[in-house]
């Protein structure tokens, strides 16, 4: 008994240890989590997948004898008070109650004992009458079926447990001991999977998952162990014909259904059914639920913007969620992985947080990949994006995994279009125009004839090289530049002249820029300074951008992919009967109260009196008990004297 | 002989009177009604659930009395707030009853300072041992029940409003079970003040009651929970109606325990010990409450696995909810285990109950906060 408590506070600190610490998770993540040590620490524990632990499994199974034990040893004694009435109770013993009282009465023997056996029937008391001293002892009994509760409580917890064991991956488990089976870690396709990898139809008990794309099919799932994986064969073949989402009126999802195809040899017609969350399908005792979604292959067309460079033309460019593109010769090439693609993204996009959700259109993952396997991830949204009032096209950028996104910020013109900022940071960024744009701004800034040539040339020049620095590294490389050239003290007034020339720059440029692209000249008002203010810091920010390109999503041909899951659990029958029985042990042991009543009856010969000895008592002594024994108490006495 | 017998306990349908018979056909005929009206809109389940709450409140209603003035209570304004908002939702800022008394927000808020009054009450009646003060307590706490299951009532028919899609019972999220939370805790008291003609301990309990109440205004004002929002797909099951407010039996009777328990303790030890009911009183009711919250904990958790059986493809996952639920049932099997078959008493088990609830806590909320998992329906 106090090991099997022992063992259940094991189980339960191992329970809570499961979860906090994220379960099933690939390995790298923990490695990254916890350094090395500590991973094959907690690994040889088997912390990952604490609940299919060799050891918590023989916990469980230990807990298991332990109380099947329990119940072979204390039942056949249950079973035994329940019908026992005790009617061989000594009188001594029963003089010794807490609960007893004592009455004399003149009526006659037999009217006594047909009035007492009245007072028991009438409330639910069942007896047994002995011949005692003269006298006579009736025994009664009152919800014995409470006993009942301690053992449909018990076995309940057996059967339970037996159930979730069969469900649980034992069998697997004993072969991998017995090395016929071994994890599948590499990703290879699954016809390519070993034998020694692959769980056969006949597999009693399984929980797989199967992704499939819009169009296609599969009879394999695939079962994820530790950090790989093991592939399920299934009798029959499942293809997905359709997948939706549907959506509340305020972009929420609202159901996830497949339309699925099952083919099986078995089967004249293959079988069409639609499946949705909670309402899975049964098919040859395999349960297929929809469990999750993801993108399928979704093809995708871009706009592919040199960035850094000087030229301010597009090139198409086409890519597919899952396949890869290289870009660049052999030796200094990027490949980009495009990973995901989502149609709709609820976001709140107001400045307080406060503001309502809403979507804001598609975007899409992908990771840039440098020849030394270095990987940046990105996220780019199709539509632009308003914020503060003001829309930009948004692309998020991140080192690894672990960090937050990092957003730049590009501004549209008023066409919605990148055009305009495009066309400007081409100019600002090459450096064979900046002669011009500073012309064009000391022509603005120092109107007048050429009075002092020298000077106009002394701060054309001081433009040329402040914007050569901004072409070079944003406002970043402006700043460095004060902090060499300017003495400490002066560097704020340096900083907001430098400034200011610069922006005054970047006005004369995006008039140049719109000059050689054929536009009018633009004014000088609010919009187009906050523009420019946009456009700048923009500009400044792709040199933390990491990829000498924007990608811009023009459009998308989505392909879903369904995430199933197939179950196969034999111990569900068991599992559900013993949670019957536990509901039923339980409320028999807690509401069914066992009491016992002994009555004494002798007759005092000297008085031809009848006396009487009322006991009670209860295998649980409490307030009920207290309450009860009063009250038949005075009803006795009442019954006795009337 | 015959003078005993009607001092006998008699069976439950021989004490009824014409009042509990009118109160079942009302009920009933409520449910064949509506059965009559909407049938086209459930499936099989909800029919069985609609007149299984017929039956289900006629009984409450015959084995405790109150229930019937509370239920025909909650009926009478809940229709009323339905017919007043004519199936337009703008009409909650319109008309005068619903935008200052029983549209849901306006109930709800009711709710809370009724709670909140009521609390006060209680205490002041335990200090200046005044019977008459906790009787108004009690009252506050009745009024304070009522509004808060209209609020929930008119805020499942307000769902609607908003679009038929959308439409759901008011048990889905955080804000709505703290509701819930707070009326079975205080309706779980009110049963036991009755049955053991004990005021004393509602200052006790309500302040378990109160903590929800603030939550709930921190939530609604902080974060806009109050907000009705769509059901995710993985909740749209008849299960819900079942599962979740079982839970709350369970948390609202362990709550109820633990307050008890505290009462226990400070009594143990002298303090308030003259003005609190005797020690096994308490001991009693701490036991009814964990005993009832155990075995409807236990048919909670059941019902979830049979939930989960069908929408997330297993029985038990091991998800931080289940496994947490787990312990809450294991920690309170062991109170039991010890109290009735080991006969341990006193303050141990007072104890016990106490910190039983901040395990209970943990499950509810904690989980909520700090671990993800398959529940993420209640993020804060």
């Amino acid at each position: 008994m106090r090991f099997a408590v022992s063992l259940l506070t094991v189980l339960g600190v191992a329970s809570i240890i499961g979860t906090v610490l994220k379960q099933n998770e690939p390995y790298a993540n923990y490695i990254i989590q916890f350094g090395q040590f500590w991973f094959e620490l907690f690994n040889l524990l088997g912390l990952y997948d604490v609940y299919h632990a060799l050891w918590f499994l023989l916990i469980l199974l230990f807990l298991v004898i332990s109380t099947s034990l329990c119940i072979y040893r204390n039942s056949p004694q249950m079973l035994r008070d329940l019908r026992n009435y005790r009617e061989n109770a000594t009188s001594v013993s029963l003089r010794s109650f807490s609960h007893q009282a004592s009455y004399t009465t003149t009526a006659s023997a037999e009217a006594l004992r047909a009035q007492l056996l009245q007072f028991l029937t009438l409330r639910g008391f069942r007896y047994r009458i002995q011949p005692r001293d003269g006298g006579e002892l009736i025994a009664a009994k009152a919800g014995s079926y409470q006993r009942l509760g301690y053992i449909f409580t018990h076995a309940a917890i057996v059967v339970i447990c037996v159930g979730g064991l069969m469900d649980g991956n034992l069998p697997f488990k004993v072969q991998e001991m017995l090395g016929h089976k071994k994890i599948e870690t590499l990703d290879v396709p699954a016809s390519q999977v070993p034998p020694e990898s692959r769980m056969g139809v006949g597999n009693l008990s399984f929980r797989a998952n199967m992704t499939l794309p819009e169009g296609s099919s599969a009879d394999v799932a695939f079962l994820r162990v530790k950090d790989g994986y093991l592939v399920q064969e299934l009798p029959f073949r499942i293809a997905l014909k359709d997948f939706r989402i549907e959506h509340y009126a305020t972009g929420q999802p609202k159901s996830f259904e497949s339309d699925l195809v099952i083919t099986d040899p078995d089967l004249k017609e293959p079988l069409t059914r639609t499946i949705s969350v909670n309402k899975p399908l049964i098919y040859k005792g395999i349960a297929i639920y929809q469990s999750d979604f993801q993108d399928g292959g979704t093809g995708l067309d871009f706009d592919m913007w040199d960035i850094l460079g000087a030229g301010n033309r597009s090139l198409p460019l086409k890519g597919t969620i899952f396949d890869e593109v290289k870009l660049g010769d052999a030796e200094d090439n990027l490949t980009i992985e495009f990973n995901d693609f989502r149609l709709f993204n609820i976001l709140n996009l107001s400045a307080d947080g406060k503001g309502k959700s809403h979507n804001v259109g598609a975007n899409v993952t992908f990771k840039v990949r440098d020849t030394q396997g270095q990987a940046r991830e990105y996220v780019n949204y199709m539509q632009p994006l308003r914020l503060n009032g003001r829309a930009y096209f948004v692309s998020g950028m991140r080192n690894t995994q672990r960090e937050e996104f990092k957003y730049l910020r590009l501004p549209v013109d008023e066409d919605m279009s990148l055009q305009s900022f495009m066309r400007l940071r081409s100019v600002m960024f090459d450096q064979a125009q900046h002669a011009e744009i500073a012309a064009r701004l000391s022509r603005v800034a120092m109107p007048g004839d050429a009075s002092d040539a020298d000077l106009k040339a002394k701060f054309e020049s001081s433009i040329q090289q402040l914007l050569l620095a901004f072409s070079r590294g944003g406002y970043t490389k402006i700043a460095e530049a004060i902090e060499q050239a300017v003495p400490e003290a002066e560097r704020d007034n340096a900083a907001q002249t430098y400034l200011k020339i610069v922006n005054g720059a970047a006005f004369e440029a995006y008039n140049l820029s719109r000059e050689r692209a054929g536009l009018p000249a633009a004014a000088g008002d609010e919009e187009t300074q906050l523009f420019l203010q946009d456009a700048m810091n923009a500009m400044s920010d792709l040199f933390f951008y990491g990829s000498p390109f924007y990608l811009q999503l023009q459009q998308f041909q989505q392909r879903e992919a369904s995430g199933l899951q197939l179950t196969r659990s034999p111990g569900k029958a068991l599992v559900y009967t013993g949670s019957l029985l536990l509901v039923l042990g339980i409320f028999a042991m807690i509401y069914i109260r066992e009491r016992r009543i002994w009555l004494l009856v002798k007759a005092n010969e000297a008085t031809g009196e009848q006396q009487l000895l009322f006991t009670m008592s209860s295998n649980r002594k409490n307030r009920d008990l207290d309450l009860e024994f009063a009250q038949y108490q005075q009803q006795l006495q009442q019954q006795l004297t009337s | 002989m015959n003078t005993l017998s009607y001092e006998l306990p008699q069976p439950l349908l021989k004490r009824l009177n014409w009042l509990d018979w009118l109160y079942a056909l009302l009920l009933n005929l409520g449910a064949v009604y509506a059965f009559m009206h909407y049938s086209q809109f459930m499936d099989a389940y909800e029919i069985g659930f609609l007149f299984g709450a017929g039956l289900l409140f006629t009984w409450l209603g015959w084995w405790w009395k109150p229930m019937r003035a509370l239920v025909i209570g909650v009926g009478v304004l809940s229709l009323a707030a339905i017919a007043l908002y004519d199936g337009d939702a703008a009409r909650a800022g319109q008309s005068f009853f619903l935008k200052y008394l029983i549209a849901s927000q306006s109930a709800v808020m009711w709710m809370n300072v009724l709670f909140v009054l009521a609390m006060l009450t209680y205490w002041l009646g335990l200090f200046s041992r005044s019977e008459f003060t906790a009787k108004v307590a009690s009252s506050l706490t009745w009024a304070a029940v009522l509004m808060g299951y209209i609020g929930l009532m008119v805020r499942w028919y307000e769902s609607y409003l908003i679009a038929p899609d959308v439409g759901h019972i008011p048990v889905s999220n955080l804000y709505e079970v703290f509701i819930l939370f707070c009326l079975i805790t205080a309706l779980m008291y009110l049963y036991y003040e009755q049955r053991y003609q004990t005021r004393q301990l509602g200052g006790f309990v309500l302040v378990v009651v109160n903590a929800a109440v603030g939550f709930i205004l921190w939530y609604t004002f902080d974060r806009g929970a109050h907000e009705i929002q769509p059901l995710v797909p993985a909740l749209q099951s008849y299960w819900m109606k079942i599962h979740v407010p079982a839970n709350f039996i369970g948390y609202g009777a362990f709550s109820l325990a633990a307050m008890v328990g505290s009462a226990y303790l400070l009594a143990n030890r002298g303090i308030l010990a003259s003005r609190l009911p005797a020690l096994s009183i308490l001991d009693d009711v701490m036991y009814k409450a964990i005993a009832i919250g155990f075995a409807f904990f236990t048919i909670a958790t059941i019902l979830g696995a049979l939930w989960a059986a069908e929408a997330w493809g297993g029985y038990w996952s091991w998800d931080p909810k289940e496994t947490w639920a787990l312990i809450v049932w294991l920690n309170y099997a062991a109170w039991l285990h010890l109290r009735l078959v080991k006969g341990l008493r006193g303050p141990v088990l007072a104890w016990w109950a106490v910190v039983g609830l901040l395990v209970t806590t943990f499950a509810f909320l904690g989980v909520n906060m700090f671990l993800s998992g398959l529940h993420s329906y209640g993020e804060l």
